[in-house]
């Protein structure tokens, strides 16, 4: 899993049946030091996260187990919303 | 699986339910000669370790979720074991 933030979300109206009610959402990856890594990905969520708040995703087919059994065809979720975290 | 260091904890009360109970562990990926390989990256923790300890971490969906003995849990990167020394002949 990864750390990040949710900077927005995505609307699709023309879109996989299977992704009706998923909440989409863009999130930038972050370091633990809080520094951007990488490129912001697009997850869809499982836990109710909103914009401005640390999240944790899990990348991969594993994305969509919170939806089992719907097949739904993603490759980054959601699955925690970070209260705080310590390093070191 | 790849050798890791634990840097940091993580606190999360709102989580998918197959994570409750979860611990949840920074690791650094390490090379052989023990420096960071890559991104840090965030683990399930299926044998209590701790921070500043060396463990070995699975990077695969299956695996990670067995390691906290939950069978489809949305997880991709367990902790399975903590390394007491490696040999490199």
């Amino acid at each position: 899993m990864q750390l990040g933030r949710v900077i927005g979300n995505v609307v699709l109206t023309l879109k996989n049946d299977t992704l009706d009610g998923v909440t989409l959402l863009l999130v930038q990856p972050l370091s633990s030091s809080r520094e951007p890594v990488g490129r912001v990905i697009v997850a869809a969520d499982s836990v109710g996260a909103g914009v401005g708040e640390h999240v944790f995703f899990v990348r991969g087919k594993e994305a969509s187990f919170p939806f089992y059994p719907v097949e739904v065809p993603a490759d980054a979720g959601i699955v925690g919303i970070v209260d705080q975290w310590h390093i070191g | 699986m790849l050798l890791a260091r634990v840097t940091g904890t993580l606190v999360a009360t709102q989580k998918h339910r197959k994570l409750e109970g979860a611990k949840l562990l920074f690791v650094q990926p390490l090379t052989l000669e023990d420096t960071p390989r890559g991104p840090e990256l965030l683990a399930v923790d299926g044998v209590g370790a701790g921070v500043h300890e060396k463990v070995l971490i699975v990077l695969e969906g299956r695996s990670a979720s067995d390691a906290i003995g939950q069978k489809m849990a949305p997880v991709d990167a367990a902790i399975v074991g903590i390394v007491d020394r490696v040999d490199l002949s």
